[in-house]
């Protein structure tokens, strides 16, 4: 029973809510002596892996930091540039750590606003009338289920594939939705959800469900 | 916490004190505007946000599905207040279009303990259950208009609400529901 995430998208296609569940943080540190076996990549905003896999350190994973010291972007915390430092023979060995790339919220913002044209696009082209849109969107390592209410909400949970009852967990979260979004004077309609009790009861909701299944919700 | 406990009969609230909290809320509208009117008015806003955000929850309830005829609208804003205020009003007197109906109430728990004083025959006393339900169907993309025909507060012998269909709003429907 995994649950990675929970987004909720509005009417009109934002984003207003996403929570990151259960997605196991993946890292891996090693200590390099000169040259570096690896393809780095760089770019201003990370620096990522292009090629040669080893010992866990997988293609498209990023540099999070060198002996300790973080990476941000391309520049380690105490300004130096870590092209520089990588390639210079006297700073060797070097620990480096890489880890799985986290998305960022703009990420998130940018994906599910993508969703939204899918989606629509999805019921129009299909070959029979008054189709809905994506409910499922199946990949070998997640499923995507989406519900969408009859006032244009999508509720999306990505889940393991073999993940079951999600139709059930859609319909309970937009239960919490209705109680501790809506009901809460101080959101406005079609804004962020920035509600910590619908937070809590969300949280609570999805380690029930991991924990003893859909029966007891 | 307020469902978690009730998770499976509706809520229960004694509905008195549903009656004298909106009492107090129309007393002070009245002390706060100087004209009837624009208590009306007010009245009916407030209903209209509360039907907008009371649908999801309505609907998160019942999985009822879309509505695609009055009749079924009808029966949908029946349950609504059989769940909402536990009274259960007769829906009559259809137009034969079949796009207007009313809602006819023997009781109503707002009007409960009150009495009209004779200078406010123009206060529409529970206008805010038009309101509710006009945000409730704008929400479900269906354009209504909405009235009341008797008030027992003003001597009739029901309180009834005329409901009209006035046209769906195309537009607003969400892609892959149309």
């Amino acid at each position: 029973m995994v649950i990675y995430g929970v987004y909720i998208i509005s009417k009109s296609g934002g984003l207003i809510f996403n929570h990151d569940h259960n997605v196991p943080r993946i890292e891996n540190e090693k200590t390099f002596s000169y040259p570096i076996d690896l393809v780095l990549d760089y770019e201003p905003k990370k620096v990522s892996v292009a090629f040669g896999q080893k010992g866990g350190i997988n293609v498209g994973h990023v540099l999070t930091s060198i002996n300790g010291i973080l990476v941000t972007g391309n520049v380690l915390e105490d300004g130096r540039d870590v092209k520089e430092v990588i390639e210079n023979r006297d700073n060797y060995p070097l620990n480096l750590k890489f880890s799985r790339p986290k998305m960022t919220t703009n990420e998130k913002i940018f994906l599910a606003s993508m969703f939204y044209p899918l989606f629509a696009i999805a019921s129009q082209l299909s070959p029979e009338p008054k189709s809905s849109g994506i409910e499922i969107l199946e990949a070998d390592t997640f499923k995507l289920h989406c519900f969408q209410t009859l006032t244009g909400v999508k509720f999306i949970i990505i889940a393991e594939p073999a993940q079951i009852g999600m139709d059930q967990l859609l319909r309970k979260i937009y239960e919490l939705y209705a109680d501790y979004v809506l009901k809460n004077p101080f959101y406005s309609l079609e804004m962020p959800i920035r509600c910590e009790l619908f937070d809590t009861n969300l949280q609570l909701l999805l380690d029930q469900v991991e924990k003893t299944g859909l029966a007891n919700i | 916490m307020s469902r978690q406990a009730t998770r499976l009969d509706a809520k229960k609230v004694n509905s008195e004190l549903l009656t004298l909290t909106y009492g107090s809320l129309v007393s002070q509208m009245l002390r706060d505007f100087e004209n009837i009117d624009d208590v009306n008015k007010q009245l009916e806003r407030i209903g209209y946000n509360m039907g907008m955000r009371l649908i999801e929850d309505f609907l998160s309830r019942t999985s009822s599905p879309r509505c695609l005829e009055m009749r079924d609208t009808a029966d949908k804003v029946q349950q609504a207040f059989r769940m909402y205020l536990n009274v259960q009003p007769t829906i009559s007197n259809w137009s034969a279009a079949g796009d207007e109906y009313s809602l006819i109430f023997d009781n109503n728990p707002l009007t409960e303990f009150v009495e009209l004083p004779p200078d406010m025959t123009n206060l529409r006393y529970c206008g805010i259950l038009c309101g509710c339900i006009r945000g409730a169907l704008e929400m479900v993309q269906l354009e209504v208009q909405c009235w009341f025909v008797q008030d027992q507060l003003k001597g009739d012998n029901n309180t009834e609400i005329r409901i009209k269909f006035i046209r769906r709003l195309e537009d607003a429907i969400p892609a892959g529901e149309d």
